[in-house]
């Protein structure tokens, strides 16, 4: 065991000093694929923590909502369908919701306007009062630090009292929310009083779910029902790795670092023949050159993958992801501040590691192999 | 007396092994981050997707996006918001259900 140890211990320091005789190349090597493994774990950390984020968050969304659909688009329910649904057996209450979207021109941002509902004591407003999210009260300098001014598409001025602020710790779900009371709403979106955007439901017991939405779409024609499962499965299915502009950037990234790697461990130089061929001709055996190119494989991919991968959670936890926050942002103005709590699944990292370091160690072996075999007499030549 | 290239690398592959693992401390002894905050908010005034995207509406609330609402402007406008290319269209979109137009 001891002598094994220290066998293997002397072939480390004589690959590490190889390696060292060409250290621009492994140096790039090794930065490149840090890079590689610190972009996938960024992003899978990221997803993963989002994902988890959103299964807890959303838990509390509302167990199902109705909506109206004319031409296949959303469009305003009529406020006749409450007490039908309130009277679908299985629904224990039905409440009309006025949400909607305002777009700022003094600054571009897009805001979600939102009537609180009857039931939240805690944000219930007067007509002339609003509550605004974090991401507003960042983006729009409040005049007097007191008052909101917003344009109505029919040119009237709103003037708002900000009644109150919501906390900065929400600012992943309420961002760029503004909350108004319903006259305000009515008023300002020009609504007549007898429509909604969509109708909450409370459902008395989940698994009659199926069920009342079978009793809901014959009695209300052309409603579509988004059940709180479904908000959650689509939050499930976010940042997926198989769709999205995201895997196409880094699959172009990964194919040509797999070009990179699997160039330079599978093509031996003329130089790293020589060196085979000599110390096979001084009494190497096969299985120590083999264990020689092996440690090099696996020290590059190893150190490369647990550099990178602490880099990455450093990123995504300690960093708010903020290499990522422009590939997110995309055109938003407003992006909300947030502290994802950080996630980690054991299975996740060991595939990362299968898939980065496994094949990278593997074809390092192969072709060092197949020289290793060889007569050093025809090697060196 | 110089140190062997190979203790170096132990001891920096044990080193990057043990931040690895501190990491999963971390990960599974950190506080919530006002995760609490916002699953009350969330209870409280009934919403129903992050504000992670608020650039467009069909972004801004994906499960409560019709199929359409990216292909919005004209019948040949394609999606020109770059976090459409993100995030996938609601899955309950392409589930029919009894009884309930899609």
């Amino acid at each position: 065991m001891n002598t094994s140890f220290t066998r293997q211990r002397y072939l480390m320091d004589f690959t590490l000093h190889s390696m060292l005789r060409r250290k621009g190349r492994n140096l790039v090597l090794f930065t490149v694929y840090c890079l590689v493994i610190f972009i996938l774990a960024s992003v899978m950390f990221f997803g993963q923590a989002i994902r988890q984020e959103a299964k807890t968050v959303l838990a509390d969304a509302p167990e199902a909502t109705v909506q109206n659909l004319v031409m296949g688009r959303h469009a305003l329910i009529n406020a006749k369908w409450v007490p039908v649904l309130q009277n679908v057996r299985g629904v224990r209450h039905a409440e009309g919701r006025l949400w909607g979207y305002y777009y700022d021109t003094v600054n571009g941002a897009n805001y979600t306007v939102m009537v609180p509902p009857s039931g939240d004591a805690e944000h219930q407003l007067q007509p002339g009062e609003v509550i605004i999210g974090p991401g507003i009260v960042a983006n729009r300098s409040l005049i007097r630090d007191k008052y909101l001014f917003l344009r109505a598409n029919y040119g009237e001025i709103f003037r708002l009292k900000v009644k109150d602020r919501l906390s900065s710790d929400s600012a992943l779900v309420s961002a760029d929310l503004l909350l108004m009371s319903e006259p305000d709403f009515r008023k300002f979106f020009q609504l007549p009083d007898d429509v909604f955007t969509d109708i909450g439901l409370t459902i008395r017991n989940a698994r009659e779910i199926p069920t009342i939405i079978g009793k809901i779409g014959v009695r209300v024609p052309g409603s579509r029902v988004v059940t709180r499962s479904d908000i959650l499965r689509t939050y499930q299915s976010i940042f997926s790795w198989r769709e999205g502009l995201l895997l196409a950037l880094l699959g172009a990234s990964i194919v040509a670092f797999v070009i990179f790697a699997f160039d330079k461990a599978a093509g031996l130089s003329g130089e790293e023949r020589r060196e085979i061929g000599i110390l096979k001709a001084i009494g190497w055996e096969t299985s120590d050159v083999l264990a020689m190119k092996f440690w090099e494989g696996a020290l590059v991919s190893a150190g490369a993958f647990l550099l990178g991968l602490v880099l990455a959670y450093g990123h995504v936890f300690f960093f708010q992801a903020g290499l990522l926050e422009q590939v997110l942002k995309g055109w938003a103005v407003i992006y909300p501040d947030f502290h994802l709590k950080p996630h980690i699944e054991v299975l996740q990292v060991v595939t990362l590691a299968f898939f980065t370091v496994v094949p990278y160690t593997a074809a390092t072996i192969i072709p060092i192999w197949r020289a290793a075999v060889t007569d050093p007499d025809a090697v060196m030549r | 007396m110089s140190i062997r290239p190979s203790s170096l690398m132990i001891s920096a592959m044990l080193l990057l092994g043990a931040a690895v693992v501190a990491l999963f401390v971390h990960a599974y002894s950190s506080t919530d981050n006002g995760l609490a905050a916002r699953a009350r908010l969330v209870g409280q005034l009934g919403l129903t997707d992050l504000a992670l995207f608020t650039e467009a509406r069909y972004t801004r609330h994906p499960s409560q996006a019709d199929l359409h609402s990216a292909f919005q402007d004209h019948p040949m406008s394609l999606d020109h918001f770059p976090s459409g290319s993100l995030v996938s269209p609601p899955r309950h979109n392409f589930a029919p259900r009894t009884g309930v137009q899609q």
